[in-house]
């Protein structure tokens, strides 16, 4: 990755966290602040890593992604629709009655979605599932997730990690979004998960840990992770929930909801600067 | 109707028999010894995946694989398919309409000494609730066969009610033809009619042979898919017969008798009387006193026909 790749990805994850701002504002419901924290990392698989090609959403040897993390559709459907998977303006349409924009990922409505997901730890389930079909027909792809770091409190999580090592599954990688925060505050206050990176190995996890808003750090990591043989590896993101917007940076109040139109004005004028910054650099 | 055989044995071989097909994969939960896909495991063995004692994570992980173009049968036993894994095949299978066949073995009263703890008898209810969901109860083991083999063939989840207890073979294989959704009429009759599924199937035959010494026609029809259920039958049967029993190893909450009330209900209103578990939970015992215990024998079917018909005006 040279200087000008990095910088065409920081403005790409500059237009996905607008976007991200936009929807949610104009379903007046949503989850904001995981969504910021989980795009440079959905913006680096799109972008730079995963073999997808948006013409054929359906292509069998695709590289998958999951997002078992469901509720973050703001951040997911504003990569896929910058990525060419749908037209950019349906994205104001989120959550509408009359739009393909579900809440939730929804794999039968959405062109880009591999998985339904949106239930905490079944979607950590179904990537071993997807793991497993391609090293079955021994196909190339790979399938990459992203959990919560709240959603490894799931015990079915830990039930997907035991089988992924088991099947020695190293075409998966899954990113844990480590912001910290979930519904009720701090997650080490609500059910603590630590030592995470403890229990990740102990499970026969490859484990790395990056900075979830450094990319050449996230892209190195995959790097690595396709480079690992006979383990699936695990990226502890370091994120920030709310990245990117003053008001909403490590607030757990901002999990699961909206700006008013002062702070959504206060908001994309911040993500605008931003991105301003990036186009003169 | 000589030997009798599990409708959990005639998976396990009918998932040999047919398992050819590459697409076709079968996960287990450490009990495939009992649920019989280890008859799978041995003759494809590439594609057999224990997941281990970890239900919720094979119901979603059947998901994964059948989103990747697979034909993904999920075996455990029926409290912990629909109980435990409830809400993955919810969510990650009825709701994407994935193409995951559940095989429910152990279902009902008839898995005898284990216990309430291990005897399913609300599967039926909470699997025909779910959008997508198609829900089978076979008979025995020729219709159980042929079930999978249909499974097989329809795409979307379907869950498949077995049970552990060797049971008698009712249908004659030469003859036999299953179709999704169509019940059976096994025995023509005028006075009333027995509708029933699974092993109460041959229980209700019993139970006419019982009759027709008191000089009571009764007719006898299979459902053996709980949903989408056969409406056209169930009506006809009310037309022609105007009393219904109806008879499952179910509680009579939700399930094959609730499901043929709604229909009489919606569309030809008979009486109708239902054989099931009174809403309670099972005990430890020899399967066949457990079905005295309950009330799901064939005198007991009798019995409430008789019942039947004195609310027939």
């Amino acid at each position: 990755m040279n200087k000008h790749d990095i910088r065409e990805l920081k403005r790409y994850a500059a237009k996905v966290r607008i976007h991200i701002i936009n929807e949610v504002f104009s379903a007046a419901s949503g989850h904001p602040g995981g969504s910021l924290s989980c795009a440079d990392i959905l913006t680096a698989l799109y972008f730079a890593k995963m073999r997808v090609d948006p013409k054929r959403p359906l292509w069998e040897d695709r590289d998958r992604f999951v997002l078992s993390k469901g509720h973050c559709t703001p951040a997911l459907y504003a990569v896929l629709a910058e990525r060419g998977f749908f037209p950019k303006e349906d994205l104001l349409t989120f959550r509408n009655i009359d739009s393909y924009l579900e809440g939730h990922p929804n794999m039968r409505s959405v062109p880009g979605v591999d998985m339904s997901t949106g239930s905490l730890g079944q979607g950590i389930s179904a990537a071993v599932g997807m793991a497993m079909a391609g090293r079955l027909d021994k196909k190339g792809y790979r399938v990459y997730a992203i959990i919560g770091d709240g959603e490894i409190q799931e015990g079915q999580v830990w039930e997907a990690f035991m089988a992924a090592a088991h099947y020695k599954l190293d075409n998966l990688t899954v990113f844990l979004d480590y912001n910290g925060l979930q519904i009720d505050g701090r997650i080490t206050d609500v059910m603590s998960p630590e030592p995470v990176a403890d229990k990740f190995k102990a499970f026969g996890w490859n484990v790395l840990e990056a900075d979830g808003h450094d990319f050449e750090k996230i892209i190195k990591s995959i790097d690595q992770a396709i480079n690992t043989e006979g383990k699936p590896t695990i990226i502890i993101a370091a994120t920030i929930k709310g990245k990117g917007v003053s008001f909403m940076e490590n607030q757990a109040g901002w999990h699961g909801s909206a700006p008013n139109r002062e702070q959504k004005d206060q908001a994309i004028t911040e993500l605008s600067k931003a991105l301003e910054e990036l186009e003169v650099e | 109707m000589a030997d009798k055989i599990a409708t959990r044995e005639a998976y396990g071989n009918a998932l040999a028999e047919f398992g050819s097909d590459n697409r076709i994969v079968v996960f287990d939960a450490d009990l495939s010894k009992s649920t019989k896909t280890d008859n799978f495991r041995k003759k494809y063995p590439e594609r057999f995946f224990n997941m281990g004692i970890a239900e919720s994570n094979m119901m979603a992980s059947a998901a994964g694989m059948a989103a990747c173009g697979k034909i993904a049968f999920a075996s455990t036993f029926a409290v912990f398919a629909a109980g435990r894994a409830f809400e993955q095949i919810r969510n990650s299978i009825c709701y994407p309409n994935l193409n995951v066949k559940i095989g429910a073995s152990h279902a009902g009263l008839s898995v005898g000494e284990d216990g309430a703890s291990h005897q399913a008898i609300e599967d039926i209810a909470i699997m025909r609730a779910l959008p997508n969901m198609t829900v089978i109860s076979p008979a025995d083991a020729i219709e159980t066969k042929y079930a999978v083999k249909a499974a097989i063939e329809i795409d979307g989840p379907v869950y498949l009610r077995l049970g552990r207890l060797g049971v008698p073979v009712i249908y004659d294989e030469n003859v036999y033809k299953y179709e999704i959704g169509k019940g059976i009429a096994l025995a023509e009759g005028s006075d009333a009619t027995i509708i029933a599924t699974g092993l109460m199937v041959h229980g209700a035959l019993e139970a006419k042979s019982l009759l027709q010494q008191e000089g009571i026609s009764v007719r006898i029809v299979n459902i053996h898919t709980i949903k989408p259920i056969d409406i056209d039958i169930i009506v006809k049967a009310a037309k022609e017969t105007g009393a219904i029993v109806t008879a499952e190893e179910h509680n009579i909450i939700g399930g094959l008798g609730s499901a043929v009330a709604e229909v009489l209900g919606e569309h030809y209103p008979v009486p109708i009387l239902r054989i099931g578990v009174q809403d309670k939970f099972g005990k430890s015992g020899k399967p066949e006193k457990l079905m005295e215990m309950y009330g799901l024998t064939a005198a007991d079917i009798a019995e409430k026909v008789k019942c039947v018909l004195q609310m027939k005006k």
